[in-house]
């Protein structure tokens, strides 16, 4: 285990651009910490915070200088792995179907939490892994009012599936690396460090732990698979929809909502055609199309559809839970729907109900 | 063979035959290269220039060598219109063979009930087909075949040679009768009361509306038929056809993926709970 | 013939007890219609009920300038005929053989004294027909669903 200081988290980046890659890392734009491309470590948001709830994101100044001492952002590491619109082929008279040229300029991820790097592996499962970004993790050491990793068993510490791993120390500001693929360990390799001392490494583990117990939400401790799955007849699905406006931005913001339309064009001559692939949102009404009308109509059965399939028919279909706990979808509720307490309220209903039986 | 499941492959329609006033036989021939062979039961996704592309179910028969597949499309919205429209000579773009087939050798030596409901005869055709080609394989064979009106009913002149066939046994049904019909007339459901079924050893190849399938899996549960063996397809908005855009689920089903043929067993309680 | 034989199998009746059956089968006789013969008429007293057992039976209603419109037919193992159950005891369609047609015909009026005598015996009879008739009435109601029609017209 080593240490690098803030210049050497400059290092980090500078080098990883010289060897051809597209970094991307969090820094602040719009009143917001956004992930974007970096060209160079003075981009990240050094000092800046976040102050979150249901329905609300506001940055604040940090009495520190911490990089990583923020929570989920309005966006997620899935639009540069899945992209919210990307051409998939292009045919002309010929009549060949041409697939679609991809970047394919390597891919860095810088400052990837725990919950975020969860949804990386969930997006793969679903999608097919494509090439792999190299991903520098950034173990959380202070979640946010609406984090539930810890419930979700995707954080505070990342887990496996970084090429190189960060806790972000204070007094004085360094970060403690440890390296999990030999990808990861060339990427070091050009960056001053030095050996980590026991106590970094003890106040560093130490500060992840506690982290554990400071998360701003918890879901309930039942299965809620089988929860879910039970729970298709709940009242409180009606609840929900006098709330939830179907507007879809919790399924924007999740990073692992994976949905998408293809939506085919040509140009006026109809000599070319193109097809396109967009994300939706299955709160739309148009989502569950078929011949005659749509199968989901009624916001409560939309509601239904998100949360059952993220939580529970996810299991069935890809092998894990959809959920990893990062919150966004709370904090971009415009109405603060809340997905542990939409979480509570089933179980408490469904403890109800079956107390009567 | 195209290694991207993502990209059509360009097939030229060679035969169109009107099934009925709005129902459509193609018989669409690979330009060059050729989408892997079919089983009966899987779905293909038909691009048609510049409209869009959407999933119709393999409906000829699969031993064929050629490389040409037969589909028949119901003119429902704009992708099966101009389908339904489409002259011979016009490409059409195809990707697949995608989702489960009916897994018809399973039924070996068992009874095959095949039922099918207004267009869903099309996704069993080539079921009939497989089994009238290797018909030592399995016992009875009986077709039960539901329609609107006796002008609604999907080849009409295959239904007649099979109905005059000894090895099979043909009962078509129609909702509302016109002058000089001499079949059946009821729900496609009511044959099921009456057929002469060997509970223990049959086989159910259920398609049509989901309701017409519901209706027909209740009916053979009251045979005595086990749910497990009751096959039914089921449609659902598909786009990608790999379980990957989300559309299609029903419940903890991807139907693209996990069907469109499913076991009644699995999928029973699923399909009577609202707006799943 | 005997009454398994009669009522078994494939037939409404086969979950009636074997006494029962024995009772049933002391009220019915084989019958037999030619393709095209009437089993009764529309608006006429209704005077017994058939168990078809080979061939056809449509059920069908006077339509003026018009062959009779044939509402439902009924084949093997299905029963014809329910308007001796209930008052007014008049044929409210009418039934013909559409196919040269095997049936086993029920003396009504016996086995509506047998039944108000003994409702051991009327009793599961009248839920024998209740079941058949329950699922005559759920396939009649999904037929109005006009499932095949097209969705937009439906």
């Amino acid at each position: 285990m080593e240490i690098l200081d803030r210049d050497g988290l400059n290092h980090l980046v500078d080098s990883l651009l010289a060897t051809g890659h597209r970094v991307i890392g969090p820094t602040v734009r719009d009143s917001a910490i956004v992930l974007d491309e970096l060209s160079g470590g003075a981009q990240l948001p050094d000092g800046w915070g976040v102050e979150v709830a249901p329905g609300s994101y506001r940055l604040r100044r940090r009495e520190d200088m911490a990089v990583f001492a923020h929570s989920a952002g309005p966006q997620s590491w899935k639009q540069f792995v899945h992209p919210a619109r990307r051409k998939l082929w292009q045919t002309d008279r010929d009549g060949e179907y041409v697939p679609a040229e991809e970047d394919r300029t390597p891919l860095a991820f810088l400052g990837v939490r725990g919950c975020d790097l969860a949804a990386l592996g969930i997006l793969g499962q679903v999608l097919g892994d494509g090439p792999r970004p190299l991903v520098i993790a950034a173990n959380c050491t202070e979640p946010g009012g609406l984090c539930f990793c810890s419930s979700m068993g995707t954080g505070p510490a990342a887990g496996p599936g970084y090429d190189l791993v960060l806790t972000e120390l204070l007094d004085p500001h360094r970060f403690l690396v440890e390296v999990g693929t030999p990808r990861g360990a060339r990427a070091l390799l050009p960056v001053p460090r030095r050996s980590a001392r026991g106590p970094e490494v003890a106040s560093a583990r130490s500060q992840v732990a506690s982290a554990t117990g400071r998360m701003g939400r918890v879901m309930p401790e039942v299965d809620l698979r089988t929860l879910l799955r039970d729970s298709s007849a709940a009242q409180r699905w009606n609840d929900v929809a006098q709330r939830c406006l179907t507007c879809g931005n919790c399924t924007m913001v999740c990073p692992t909502c994976f949905c998408t339309s293809t939506e085919d064009v040509t140009d006026l001559t109809g000599q070319h055609a193109e097809r396109w692939q967009h994300w939706v949102s299955c709160f739309e009404i148009d989502f569950s199309h078929l011949h005659g009308g749509s199968v989901r109509t009624s916001a409560a059965s939309r509601y239904r559809q998100w949360l059952t399939h993220k939580l529970s028919s996810w299991y069935d279909q890809f092998g894990s839970s959809g959920c990893v706990g990062c919150g966004r979808c709370i904090g971009w509720c415009p109405v603060g729907i809340d997905i542990t307490e939409e979480a509570a309220a089933l179980a408490a209903e469904r403890s109800g109900s079956d107390a009567r039986a | 063979m195209s290694g991207d499941p993502l990209l059509p492959l360009p097939y030229v329609v060679t035969d169109r035959a009107p099934e009925t006033d709005d129902t459509v036989t193609l018989r669409l021939k690979p330009v060059r290269l050729t989408i892997p062979r079919l089983r009966p039961g899987q779905f293909t996704m038909l691009y048609v220039r510049g409209v869009g592309e959407i999933p119709i179910s393999i409906s000829g028969n699969l031993s064929v060598v050629d490389g040409s597949l037969t589909h028949t499309v119901r003119e429902v919205g704009a992708v099966s219109r101009a389908l339904c429209a489409a002259p011979v000579g016009t490409v059409i773009g195809v990707r697949g063979p995608f989702g489960t087939g009916w897994d018809l050798p399973s039924a070996c030596d068992t009874d095959v009930l095949v039922v099918a409901g207004g267009l869903g005869l099309a996704p069993l055709r080539p079921v009939v087909l497989a089994a009238l080609a290797q018909r030592w394989r399995y016992r009875r064979l009986i077709l039960v075949v539901g329609a609107r009106t006796p002008d609604d009913l999907l080849y009409r002149r295959e239904l007649d040679e099979w109905a005059r066939r000894e090895d099979m046994a043909v009962v078509l049904t129609v909702d509302r009768p016109t002058q000089g019909w001499r079949g059946q007339v009821g729900f496609v459901t009511e044959p099921l009361s009456w057929l002469a079924l060997d509970p223990s050893a049959t086989t159910a190849f259920l398609c049509g509306p989901e309701p017409m399938m519901r209706f027909c899996a209740s009916a053979l549960l009251r045979r005595g038929i086990l749910a497990g063996q009751i096959r039914l397809s089921l449609e659902r908005n598909m786009q990608c056809g790999l379980g990957q855009c989300g559309h299609c689920q029903l419940g903890p089903l991807l139907v693209c993926w996990d069907g469109p043929v499913v076991n009644y067993a699995a999928v029973g309680a699923l399909l009577t709970i609202k707006e799943l | 013939m005997r009454a398994r034989d009669l009522f078994g199998e494939g037939t409404p009746f086969a979950g009636l007890a074997e006494s029962h059956l024995e009772v049933l089968a002391r009220a019915a006789r084989e019958v037999s219609f030619a393709e095209g013969q009437r089993l009764f008429e529309e608006g006429a007293p209704a005077v017994g009920c058939w168990v078809v057992r080979r061939g056809c039976v449509a059920v069908d209603t006077v339509l003026p300038g018009q062959a009779p419109g044939v509402v439902q037919t009924l084949g093997p193992g299905q029963v014809v005929g329910w308007s001796w159950l209930v008052p007014p005891y008049r044929w409210h369609f009418g039934a013909v053989a559409v196919t040269p047609t095997l049936a086993v015909e029920l003396d009504t009026e016996q086995l509506r004294a047998w039944a108000e005598h003994d409702p051991s015996f009327g009793y599961p009879v009248a839920m024998t027909l209740l079941a058949t008739l329950l699922e005559r009435l759920q396939a009649t109601r999904a037929r109005l669903l006009d499932l095949y029609g097209r969705p937009h017209e439906r």
